[in-house]
């Protein structure tokens, strides 16, 4: 745990973040932009990364750049997206081997980084647009995204959830932007807004890995200089619990129907309750020792997977489970039943000690690997906080079931949303 | 407790075959949290004829009663286990594939009390008709939701394409009809036969003392009675070499088509090196043909046949194996006939040159690297390649020793047209 060392340095226009370990074989670089979440801006966001990622002006065809990644020991190269609160992330991970484990010793960090470097800052351009060609597939590939949701029902309908219940809300838009929106975009007016989001997005580089600060520090500061900028904040508004629960059936061509339920935790990263909120997600529904699992799925019989997780930035928690097409009236209530339980505090201190212990597990677990310590680590920079693992963990384990019951009654029942099949039971 | 040495990846492995046969191994990994365990049987849903222990003729069982016994196998007279292991902090789990049946948690605090309760679950089974019944509501919601996915419906659709007889076509979760035969009976039948130390392998990784990790297992299995154990007789019927059907196409509630082009493999009687050779030599073969950076991927790519799905795996298991190479597609029928082309012209001499032979082993070597971090991939890699007597660690020297020779003959030899099968899933008219 002590061994999570963060150093954070204020460079040009962006912050580095250093964590030096000797647990991997490989070192790895996250790049995080960061912006409010638009309609406007979302689907060029989701589009950019993997332009930016198939060529640039060195590496002009997406077989040249995939070579020269081959060549480096099989580098990765990915990008992703994320949504976060009302924020959208846009991420570029450069993972790559670290030379001592290799019977050829050259070094490989610093290409990497140039590579990196080179992928951000040196992109594939004709004119004042990017390459119309490298356009034309991204765009194709982009909507086939947008598109697959629908294939995947378990993804499908939590998306339709969120898009219920934040209607009118810009945390309802997809993390992969508008099929529709796609058709709008340019060469031109891509690298327009490229250029804008270099400007204004907040940046952060995480290298983490077998790696000397001062080096990495120092290239970076050579490889990577972008202009001062004041991060764009979300104003966040405070949203009004519903009158009536909103219950919205959806049918398709399903055997198994999807229930997703969605709830305003009304407390978010950064607030006070927010650790003792962790431990109502746990003992309400996060694990397999939690109440969602042993009342519909052990007890029940009703479905083979019944879990809530959180949205730590929005402020949500979702609970979702695939059960038959008769069994909905029997599921909501039981569930209904469960949060009931926790409000009145029909928990035990047994749950509370057990819910603790895999809480503080799956942190340490997470830790484990770079990607999840990254993931932990930025949760600071979007909620603007300063908390270190240590004290994450020294909080949660102060939570008491008083606390608890507290929360359970902020949280308000929002959303039912159930896909069902053509052909239901009753 | 014999100690292996691995100096170019620096790592340190320790072994010890106990009494009663079970084979047990540590892997300490400084600096990490967490300690990871498998406790993995040799046996998966392709065994499901056998002579039970102490009988003499073969039986047949029920589809998905491997996976419905890893089930099972957690619930106690006295409840639940996976409450026992969130009680220690730990998280567990198990999962049961073609040919293994994997029980295991994870935890970064009283690993000693998680290691002994992930083998005493393992080894003191409690079966009840009662809670039989029970199961079968859940794990038919389970079959459900992945009747209702298209990707695994592509993939088992090809499987079943490729192979007539073979038990590898029964999908390993079974049907709601064949798990409703099941009985606490058949349960211990094949627990009895397929649960002994000798056909077990025990992995733990993490920051842990290998000699203190050891004693404990010993002294656990010491305290512990097992008779020594014939050797289990299995049947597979015999299959033929072609794919028994050229081409199947499921219509399902999608938006995008989906296609796989399969390939049945050729050499499933290998085992050891042998096999470790093989199957890498087919992996190197399907990156050079269809990695990033191939010419076929950015032409199909180019082309708008393919997009960020596709993919390519080769499975190699004792007696089934095949070659999978696809995704989403706005066109099945095209890309399909595209691939196929692709590969029937790869068994063509000269295909490849030395230079882009040593980019593929630089990059899987890599990959092996970066691999390596991960304490769950090392427990149920290692597991995997020993129960086909192959070791891990050979990996990245076997690697540097392919010859463009070699992928090219396996290439010429593997790739044949009655060896090719089509799935694909289109939408629903």
């Amino acid at each position: 745990m002590d061994a999570v060392k963060e150093k954070i340095t204020e460079l040009q226009g962006f912050k580095l973040h250093v964590i030096e370990t000797e647990k991997y074989k490989t070192n790895t670089f996250f790049w995080k932009m960061k912006a409010p979440l638009t309609k406007e801006d979302v689907t060029k966001r989701a589009l950019l990364p993997q332009v930016l990622q198939s060529s640039s002006a060195k590496y002009t065809s997406t077989p040249a750049l995939r070579s020269y990644l081959d060549e480096l020991y099989g580098a990765t190269l990915f990008v992703d997206l994320a949504k976060k609160g009302e924020y959208h992330i846009m991420s570029f991970t450069l993972e790559i081997a670290n030379e001592k484990f290799l019977s050829d010793s050259t070094p490989l960090l610093k290409k990497g980084f140039e590579l990196l470097a080179e992928i951000l800052t040196n992109p594939n351009i004709s004119g004042n647009g990017f390459d119309q060609e490298t356009i034309e597939k991204e765009k194709r590939t982009l909507k086939a995204r947008i598109h697959s949701v629908f294939d995947d029902k378990m993804r499908y309908s939590n998306v339709r959830l969120l898009e219920e219940m934040c209607k009118n809300e810009p945390y309802a838009l997809q993390v992969n932007g508008e099929a529709a929106d796609v058709d709008e975009i340019t060469p031109e007016n891509l690298y327009d807004y490229y250029k804008r989001a270099f400007l204004e997005d907040e940046m952060d580089l995480y290298v983490i890995g077998d790696v000397n600060e001062e080096e990495v520090k120092k290239l970076a500061g050579e490889l990577l200089q972008f202009e001062d900028r004041t991060p764009k904040k979300v104003e966040t508004h405070g949203i009004n619990k519903r009158a009536e629960v909103n219950e919205i059936k959806e049918e398709q061509d399903v055997k198994q129907g999807k229930l997703n339920i969605g709830y305003r935790t009304n407390i978010v990263y950064g607030d006070p309750d927010y650790f003792d909120l962790q431990v109502f997600n746990g003992i309400f529904g996060g694990f397999s020792h939690s109440k969602l699992f042993i009342n519909v799925r052990e007890k029940a019989s009703l479905a083979y997977y019944a879990a809530s997780r959180l949205e730590s930035h929005k402020g949500l928690m979702m609970v979702m489970s695939g059960i038959d097409l008769k069994n909905y009236d029997q599921a909501v209530r039981i569930i209904h039943e469960q949060m009931e339980a926790m409000r009145n505090g029909d928990f035990t201190d047994q749950e509370i000690a057990q819910t603790k212990a895999v809480i503080q597990n799956q942190m340490l677990e997470t830790l484990d690997t770079s990607r999840g310590l990254q993931e932990i680590l930025y949760h600071n920079i979007i909620a603007k906080t300063d908390i270190n693992l240590k004290a994450w963990l020294t909080e949660m384990q102060k939570t008491t079931k008083e606390a608890i019951m507290a929360v359970a009654k902020k949280i308000d029942l929002d959303t039912i949303y159930f896909l069902t099949g053509t052909e239901a039971g009753d | 407790m014999e100690k292996i040495t691995f100096d170019q990846v620096q790592e340190e492995l320790y072994h010890e075959k106990m009494a009663n046969g079970l084979n047990v191994y540590i892997l300490p990994k400084k600096g990490f949290n967490k300690t990871y365990a498998t406790f993995t049987t040799k046996y998966g849903s392709v065994d499901n004829t056998f002579v039970p222990l102490g009988k003499e003729e073969y039986v047949k069982v029920p589809d998905g009663i491997a996976h419905f016994l890893e089930h099972k196998l957690f619930e106690k007279e006295d409840g639940d286990v996976f409450q026992q292991f969130s009680r220690q902090g730990a998280s567990a789990n198990a999962f049961t594939s073609f040919t293994r049946t994997a029980y295991l948690f994870s935890s970064t605090s009283d690993v000693e009390k998680n290691l002994e309760t992930l083998i005493d679950f393992v080894q003191e089974p409690y079966f009840s008709e009662k809670t039989v019944e029970k199961e079968k509501g859940i794990i038919g919601q389970e079959i459900t939701m992945y009747d209702d996915n298209p990707d695994w419906r592509l993939y088992f659709g090809l499987i079943q394409n490729l192979y007539q007889h073979h038990p590898v076509k029964i999908d390993i979760a079974g049907t709601i009809e064949s798990i409703s035969h099941i009985t606490k009976d058949w349960l211990y039948e094949c627990y009895n036969t397929f649960y002994h130390p000798s056909n077990m392998l025990l992995f733990i990784v993490g920051p842990v003392d290998p000699e203190l990790y050891m004693n404990q297992v010993r002294e656990n299995q010491a305290k512990k009675e097992y008779k020594d154990m014939p050797e289990i007789k299995r049947q597979f019927a015999d299959e033929p070499q072609g794919a028994a059907e050229k081409k199947q196409v499921l219509q399902m509630n999608v938006q995008t088509p989906k296609c796989l082009v399969g390939i049945k493999a050729l050499h499933v009687d290998q085992t050891g090196n042998e096999m470790l050779k093989n199957e890498l030599t087919m992996n190197v073969f399907l990156d050079l043909l269809f990695g990033k950076s191939s010419e076929h991927y950015n032409q199909l790519y180019n082309e708008g046949l393919i997009d960020e799905t596709f993919a390519y795996d080769y499975t190699q298991e004792q007696g089934f194996g095949f070659a999978m190479i696809g995704g989403d597609t706005s066109e099945p029928d095209q890309l399909a006939e595209k691939l196929k082309k692709m590969l029937m012209e790869a068994t063509n001499s000269n295909t490849f040159s030395a230079e882009q032979l040593e980019r593929a082993k630089r990059k899987k070597i890599g990959a092996f690297l970066r691999a390596i971090n991960s304490p769950e991939y090392i427990a149920n890699q290692f597991t995997r390649y020993a129960f086909n007597e192959m070791n891990l660690f050979d990996v990245v020297p076997t690697l540097e020793k392919i010859t463009l020779d070699e992928v090219q003959t396996l290439a010429t030899e593997v790739i044949s047209e009655e060896r090719f099968s089509v799935c694909q899933v289109i939408p629903k008219k």
